[in-house]
C-alpha cells in the first residue's frame, strides 16, 4: 500500500516546490478570487437585502430595508404561473435536449473516427453567434407563413389558421436549441472516457445491443447525464429571451417578469424577492436531483 | 583525464534516508558509485530505486544524509546547480522545441559557445542528423529515446542518470537500444546510472549492479559474480530463478559444508555459505541441475538425489524446462539446454537429479524463500 | 436511383452518425439564416422576418443604421478589455488552484463552479442590488457592464486554463530544471509556452461570451447600449438586416480562429502517424 502511494506523493512534492509556497498560491488567487467575492457572492447579499425592501420605496426616494418577508409572499401571490412555468418550460426543455443530446454525444464518441474532433467544433460553433440573432432566426423559420407552419398546416398537425409563434411549443423548441451545446458538451466528455471495448465485451457475454447500452453506457455516462442537465436547466429556468421573443404574453416566464420589474417597473423589492425565490427554488431542486441520481460528481 | 580528478567526480551517497509521511522509501543508503563506471540499480517497483535516482537529480531532498560528486556536498543544491543530467523515463521531451532544440536546451542555459556545433555533433553520435528540425511527437519510441540520451548527454555531466530508459519500447528495439547505450557509455567515458527492474537489461548493460529492495541494497557487485553467487533469497529469485531447498547444516568438510535436505546430505562450498545458524536454504540455479534416468551416470559428481518425478515439461526450443517433483513434496525447476543428445523425458517418468557441488549456495534460513519472486 | 440507394445502405449501417449529423444540421440551420438575411432585401415590405430580394446593400453598408456600429463599438471595447483582465487573472487563479496544495482549494473550485451555474437573470439582478445600494444607480454603463462581464468570464477562463494546466506532465518542468533552467526559465520556456494554447482558448470563449451577453448587461449598463442590446431593441421594431452582416462577421471570424486551431492540431497527429 506505501509502495503504491510512494510515486504519487513524490510528484505532488515536487509540483510543490516547482509552484513555489502556499503563500504564493494565495496571492496567484487573490484578484480572481477578490473579484468573484465582491462581484458575485456579495451581490447575493445586496439582492437578498433587496428582497427585504420596503416595497413603498422607489428609486427616486430611496429603499429602506425593513424586514419586509411579506414581499415573497406578494412575489409568489402575484408571479406563481411565470414561476411554475419557468420550472415547466425548462424541465421539458432540458429533457428533449437529453434525447438529442446524447443521439449527438454518443455519435461523436463512438461513430466518428477521425472526425471527431471538427464535430466538436461544429459542436460549439452555435456560440459563436450571437444567442439573439440565433433566436430571432427561429422566430423567422417559426413565422406564419413560414415552411414550417405551412408543412403542419398541409399535414393537419395545424389548423389552417394555426401558427407557432407565441406557442409553448416555438418558446421550448427555441430553449432547446439555445442550450444544446449545455448539454452535449459534458455529455461527450464523459461518453468520451468510456472503454469501447466494455460495450464490445457486454456484447461477449450475451447482451443485446439494447441492454449492453442500459446496462453498460448510460451507467457510465451518468455523471455527463448530471452535469448536462444541470448545466441546461438551470439557465433554461432564468431566461426571458426566447419567451419574449418566441412567446406572447402567455408564455411569460419568470425571467421576463424579474426584467421589467427591473429596468420599467424599478419595482426592486418585488423583484429582488422573485429573484431570491426562483435561485431558492433551483438550489431545491438541483439538491433533491442530485440526492436521487445518487453522485456527487459535477462537472 | 589524471585520476585524481577522475576520483573527484564520483558520487557517493552516505546514509541517505528518504520519508514520505510515514513510509520509508530509502532507509540509510550507502552508495559509492566510481567515476566513468556504468552503474545499475535494479529493484522491484516501490523498493526505492527511483526515489534515490531523484534524489542524486534534486528533484527530491533526503530526508537525512549526504550526497556528494567528489568533494563537493549537492545534497540540498537545486536541480539546475548540479552537474548531473537525467534521462526520464517517459523521455520528457519538450514537445514546443524542435530536436536541435531539445537538444541545445542545458548548452543554451548556461550560455555555452559554438552551440550548433556540439548539437549536430550530438546528434551524429545518436544518428539523427537527418531529423534536427522535427518536432519531438514526429519521432518513433526509439528516435525519441536517443534525442532524451543526447539532451542530457551533450551536457557532459558528472554523473549521467536513467530511469527506465527503455522501458517503452519494445523488446527487439530494447535490445538494440542496450547494445547503443553501452557503446555510446564506453565512447564517452561518463558515469551512468541507470535505474531499472528488468534484471536482463541490468546485467548486459552494467558493469556493477545493485540490487534494491525495501529501501535498502541487498547485494551490490558484478552481474556475474550477483548471479552466480547470491546472498539473499531476493537477490536469488529476483537475478534470474533459484530453487531453494531447506535444510540443515551438518558439519564440515574440507572446503565443504555439509547440509542435509530431508535426509539427504550435500555439499555447498564453504565460501558459498552465507548463513550463521545451523539451518539454511540450500540453491542451486535451475540450468545447473542435471536429469537422468534412474541410476543413469552423469557427469556430476558430489550431489545427486533419487526418487524424483517429472510433473511438468515445457519445451521452449533452446531449452527444456521440467519440474520434478522430490520425495519431500517440493518442485525442483530444471532446465536443460537441448543440445540434441538426450532425449525429452515424459510427465510422470521417475528420474534422478544431481549438480555440481561448486554451484551450490547456501542462504539464511531466516529469509523469505519466495521474496524477491515476481508476481505476474 | 443509386444515390439515393447508396444512401440509405449507408444510413442503415450507420444509424446513430445519421441521427447526430441531423442534430448538428439542425444547430447550424438558424445561423444559416442570419447568413441568408445579411443578403436579404426587404424592399418595402415591414415583415424583417421574410427573405424578399436578394442584395449586397447591407454588407456594402454595414453602418446603416443609427447607432449599430457605435453598439458595435462599446460591445467590442468591453470584450477585449474585459476578456483581457479575466484572461490574466484567471490564468493566475488557475496555476493557484492547480500548481498549489492550500487549505480551502475545494471550496475555492465550488466557488468557481457557482457563476456558471448560476441563471443570469439571478447575477444580473444582484449586481444591480449592489450597485444600486451603493450609490452607482446613477452611474451605470461601460464600468459597470465591464465588470459583470469579467465576473461571468472568469469561472470559463479559470476551467480552461486549468484543463490546460493539469494535462501537463510535470516532468517536462522537472527537465528543465534538470537542464540548468532556473525557476524563472522553467516557467518562461517550458511551462507558458505549452500553457499558452488553453489561455488562448480561454481568451476567445471570454470574448464571445462578453460579446454576446444580454440578460446580465442589459440590468447593469444604464444608458448604454451594447451590440446586444442594440438587437433587442430592434428586436422590438423590426430588425435592420445589417444586425446580421455582424452576426456573419463575428462567426466568420470565429470559426477561422478555431478552425485554425484544429487543422493545425491535425497536421501535428499527421505528422506523427508518419
Amino acid at each position: 500500500m506505501a509502495a503504491i502511494t510512494a510515486p504519487a506523493r513524490a510528484t505532488e512534492d515536487t509540483a510543490k516546490r516547482v509552484g513555489g509556497g502556499r503563500w504564493t498560491a494565495y496571492w496567484l488567487l487573490a484578484p480572481g478570487a477578490l473579484w468573484l467575492l465582491l462581484f458575485f457572492v456579495v451581490p447575493f447579499y445586496s439582492l437578498v437585502s433587496a428582497s427585504l425592501f420596503d416595497p413603498n420605496g422607489s428609486v427616486l426616494t430611496g429603499y429602506d430595508v425593513t424586514y419586509h418577508v411579506g414581499n415573497f409572499g406578494t412575489a409568489v401571490k402575484n408571479y406563481y404561473p411565470e414561476l411554475l412555468r419557468s420550472l415547466w418550460y425548462a424541465g421539458l426543455a432540458t429533457l428533449v435536449c437529453l434525447v438529442i443530446g446524447y443521439v449527438l454525444a454518443y455519435a461523436i464518441a463512438f461513430k466518428a473516427g477521425r472526425w471527431r474532433n471538427l464535430l466538436l467544433v461544429l459542436v460549439i460553433a452555435p456560440f459563436f453567434t450571437s444567442f439573439l440573432l440565433r433566436t430571432l432566426s427561429w422566430k423567422l423559420i417559426l413565422s406564419d407563413h413560414g415552411f414550417i407552419v405551412d408543412l403542419f398546416q398541409k399535414v393537419h398537425i395545424l389548423g389552417s389558421d394555426g401558427r407557432l409563434l407565441n406557442t409553448w411549443f416555438a418558446v421550448v423548441s427555441g430553449i432547446v436549441y439555445n442550450f444544446l451545446p449545455f448539454m452535449v458538451l459534458p455529455l461527450y466528455a464523459s461518453l468520451e472516457k468510456i472503454d469501447g471495448r466494455l460495450i464490445e465485451a457486454a456484447g461477449d457475454l450475451y447482451a443485446s445491443p439494447f441492454t449492453a447500452f442500459f446496462k453498460v453506457t448510460w451507467p457510465l455516462s451518468l455523471p455527463g447525464v448530471v452535469a448536462g442537465t444541470l448545466l441546461t436547466f438551470i439557465p433554461a429556468a432564468g431566461d426571458f429571451i426566447n419567451a419574449q421573443l418566441l412567446g406572447g404574453p402567455g408564455q411569460r416566464m419568470v425571467g421576463n417578469v424579474i426584467q421589467s420589474l427591473f429596468t420599467s417597473t424599478q419595482d426592486y423589492a418585488a423583484a429582488g424577492a422573485l429573484s431570491v425565490i426562483l435561485m431558492a427554488l433551483i438550489v431545491g431542486l438541483v439538491l433533491v436531483y442530485i440526492r436521487k441520481v445518487g453522485t456527487e460528481e459535477l462537472v | 583525464m589524471s585520476q585524481a580528478s577522475e576520483g573527484s567526480r564520483s558520487l557517493h551517497l552516505s546514509q541517505v534516508t528518504k520519508e514520505f509521511a510515514a513510509f520509508r522509501a530509502v532507509d540509510s543508503l550507502d552508495l559509492d558509485v566510481p567515476h566513468g563506471s556504468f552503474f545499475a540499480l535494479l529493484g522491484p517497483s516501490g523498493c526505492g530505486k527511483t526515489t534515490t535516482l531523484r534524489m542524486v537529480a534534486g528533484l527530491e531532498t533526503p530526508t537525512s544524509g549526504t550526497i556528494r560528486i567528489g568533494d563537493t556536498d549537492i545534497t540540498y543544491a537545486k536541480p539546475y546547480q548540479r552537474p548531473v543530467n537525467t534521462v526520464f523515463q517517459s523521455y520528457a521531451l519538450f514537445p514546443h522545441l524542435d530536436v536541435h532544440e531539445n537538444v541545445a536546451f542545458g548548452l543554451r542555459r548556461r550560455k555555452s559557445k559554438e552551440v550548433d556545433r556540439q548539437v549536430s555533433e550530438m546528434l551524429a553520435l545518436v544518428e539523427l542528423e537527418s531529423q534536427a528540425r522535427k518536432k519531438p511527437a514526429q519521432l518513433s519510441g526509439g528516435q525519441q529515446q536517443r534525442v532524451a540520451l543526447a539532451r542530457a548527454l551533450i551536457n557532459r555531466p558528472d554523473v549521467l542518470l536513467l530511469d527506465e530508459p527503455l522501458g517503452a519500447l519494445d523488446l527487439k528495439l530494447r535490445r538494440s537500444m542496450q547494445i547503443e547505450l553501452k557503446r555510446i557509455q564506453t565512447e564517452v567515458g561518463l558515469t551512468f546510472v541507470h535505474v531499472t527492474h528488468d534484471q536482463e537489461e541490468a546485467m548486459t548493460m552494467a558493469d556493477t549492479v545493485a540490487v534494491m529492495n525495501a529501501g535498502v541494497i541487498e547485494q551490490m557487485g558484478a552481474p556475474a559474480e550477483l548471479y552466480e553467487n547470491p546472498r539473499t533469497t531476493f537477490v536469488a529469485n529476483f537475478l534470474g530463478q533459484s530453487n531453494l531447498i531447506a535444510g540443515k547444516v551438518v558439519g564440515r568438510e574440507g572446503d565443504f559444508v555439509k547440509v542435509d535436505m530431508h535426509g539427504i546430505v550435500v555439499s555447498v562450498p564453504f565460501d558459498r555459505a552465507h548463513t550463521d545458524g545451523g539451518e539454511g536454504w540450500v540453491g542451486i540455479r535451475p540450468e545447473k541441475v542435471l536429469v537422468a534416468e534412474v541410476g543413469e551416470d552423469i557427469d556430476a559428481p558430489g550431489n545427486h538425489l533419487e526418487g524424483g518425478v517429472v510433473t511438468d515439461v515445457s519445451f521452449v526450443g533452446v531449452s527444456t524446462q521440467y519440474l520434478v517433483r522430490m520425495p519431500w513434496g517440493q518442485e525442483l525447476q530444471v532446465f536443460e539446454q537441448n543440445t540434441g543428445r538426450r532425449r525429452l523425458f515424459t510427465h510422470g517418468e521417475k528420474v534422478d537429479i544431481s549438480w555440481r557441488p561448486e554451484y551450490a549456495f547456501l542462504l539464511d534460513a531466516s529469509q523469505d524463500a519466495h521474496a524477491g519472486i515476481e508476481e505476474e | 436511383m443509386s444515390l439515393v440507394a447508396q444512401a440509405l445502405r449507408w444510413t442503415k449501417a450507420h444509424l446513430v452518425l445519421a441521427l447526430g449529423i441531423v442534430v448538428l444540421v439542425y444547430m447550424f440551420v438558424p445561423i444559416a439564416v442570419v447568413v441568408l438575411m445579411s443578403f436579404n432585401d426587404p424592399g418595402k415590405s415591414k415583415n424583417v422576418y421574410r427573405f424578399h430580394d436578394f442584395t449586397l446593400h447591407n454588407w456594402a453598408h454595414p453602418c446603416g443604421p443609427a447607432g449599430m456600429c457605435h453598439a458595435v463599438g462599446i460591445s467590442v471595447g468591453i470584450g477585449l478589455l474585459a476578456t483581457l483582465v479575466a484572461t490574466i487573472i484567471g490564468t493566475m487563479a488557475a496555476f493557484g488552484l492547480v500548481r498549489h496544495e492550500f487549505r480551502g482549494r475545494s471550496f475555492a473550485n465550488t466557488v468557481i463552479f457557482l457563476p456558471m451555474a448560476s441563471p443570469e437573470i439571478v447575477m444580473g439582478s444582484s449586481l444591480l442590488a449592489l450597485f444600486v445600494a451603493r450609490g452607482f444607480g446613477g452611474r451605470l454603463g461601460f464600468w459597470t457592464i465591464f465588470i459583470a462581464h469579467v465576473m461571468f468570464c472568469l469561472s470559463f477562463v479559470i476551467v480552461t486554463v486549468k484543463a490546460r494546466l493539469s494535462g501537463l506532465d510535470d516532468n517536462l518542468e522537472q527537465a528543465a530544471m534538470d537542464l540548468y533552467a532556473n525557476e524563472r526559465e522553467t516557467f518562461w520556456r517550458v511551462t507558458f509556452p505549452l500553457v499558452l494554447p488553453g489561455i488562448l482558448a480561454a481568451a476567445l470563449l471570454a470574448f464571445s461570451l462578453s460579446f454576446d451577453d444580454f440578460i446580465i448587461t442589459n440590468l447593469n449598463a444604464g444608458q448604454t447600449t451594447t451590440f446586444p442590446m442594440f438587437v433587442w431593441g430592434a428586436a422590438q421594431r423590426g430588425v435592420p438586416m445589417q444586425v446580421n452582416v455582424i452576426g456573419t462577421v463575428m462567426f466568420l471570424i470565429a470559426i477561422v480562429l478555431v478552425v485554425g486551431g484544429e487543422v493545425n492540431n491535425r497536421r501535428q497527429t499527421r505528422a506523427l502517424a508518419r
